[in-house]
């Protein structure tokens, strides 16, 4: 297993094996997506109270489940490069920005459509909505903070503690609603009992949050891998790509 | 299908406008997050190439071998 850590110190052999997994992890994204929506959107039954704006489920539950875990991950990533001072951490980090903001605001937008046929209003301070919104703040800040900063390094430091430190947001919007009474209705998917939405809805979210999950992943590769030849770009193996490929 | 007709299926029981905006806006934006960094490595390696030729106008004598090694960590 060390090895494994050992060899993550090199960004070219990143390059080179995820080049490998990206075709795979594509496809396996681009299946769970579509068939979860596809049988949400088409098959699934009407909701009894909501009628049909519930579809908007199958895209809202999985932004804002990737928007929290994306968090998560480009926490731990800022952690690693503080501690053990590893290049691909740092990019990792980095990556995860952009596309965590852009999961956010999807969650953001498509809650905010949902909420209008079903609570009459397209915002409110609940506090799980406020504290989302407060993590797509924290995003676009550790974005920007990233480009302050002349120098590479500082700048990572930087957004790695701020990372870490806005971590406490996140147990805060998935309690939400179980901590404070909210408009926001209260989790679905319960991990220790059973679930309180019926099979047919539930099958085709399950399916619609795993293919989020892996095209996150997918998308983070890309980002990484583009982040990567950018670094690396005074190297032999990176210069020999450009050979190769004007073929 | 749940829906009856296409028709029903895109009127969404009168929820169409909302569910279909928000689709559309998600569908966007996850293309969005494909074709950016792709469109950007591109870029890089078209403008890696220009400078790689550039290099070598430059100084004919110059010739990348396979031992060079000019950044560390790789």
């Amino acid at each position: 297993m060390w090895t494994f850590f050992h060899k993550l110190g090199s960004p070219r052999w990143f390059y080179q094996i995820s080049g490998k997994w990206l075709p795979w992890l594509s496809v396996i994204a681009v299946a769970l997506i579509s068939t979860g929506i596809v049988w949400g959107l088409l098959f699934a039954p009407a909701d009894f109270k909501q009628g049909n704006s519930f579809r908007i489920i199958y895209i809202h539950v999985p932004s804002s489940a990737i928007a929290m875990a994306g968090y998560i991950m480009m926490a731990v990533a800022g952690g690693i490069s503080l501690i053990w001072r590893m290049k691909l951490a740092e990019i990792a980090m980095k990556c995860c920005a952009p596309i965590g903001a852009a999961m956010t605001f999807v969650a953001l937008l498509t809650g905010a459509i949902w909420g209008k046929p079903t609570w009459g209003t397209w915002w409110v301070w609940d506090a799980r909505i406020t504290s989302m919104l407060i993590l797509f703040f924290l995003y676009l800040g550790v974005m920007a903070l990233y480009e302050a900063f002349e120098n590479t390094e500082s700048a990572s430091k930087a957004c790695a503690v701020l990372s870490l430190v806005g971590c406490v947001n996140i147990p805060i919007i998935y309690w939400s609603v179980e901590w404070w009474y909210s408009l926001h209705q209260p989790a679905t998917i319960k991990f220790t009992e059973e679930s309180s939405m019926h099979v047919d809805m539930l099958y085709p979210l399950f399916l619609s949050i795993a293919g989020f999950y892996c095209f996150f992943a997918t998308v983070l590769l890309l980002f990484t891998r583009s982040e990567i030849l950018e670094r690396e770009s005074n190297t032999q193996w990176v210069k020999s790509l450009v050979m190769d490929e004007s073929r | 299908m749940y829906f009856e007709s296409i028709e029903a299926l895109i009127a969404m029981g009168g929820h169409g406008p909302y569910v279909w905006s928000a689709y559309s806006i998600t569908l966007v934006v996850l293309v969005g997050l494909v074709v950016a960094p792709l469109r950007r490595r591109r870029q890089f390696l078209v403008n890696l190439r220009m400078r790689l030729r550039r290099e070598h106008n430059a100084s004919p004598s110059f010739s990348l071998k396979n031992g060079d090694q000019h950044a560390s960590g790789s």
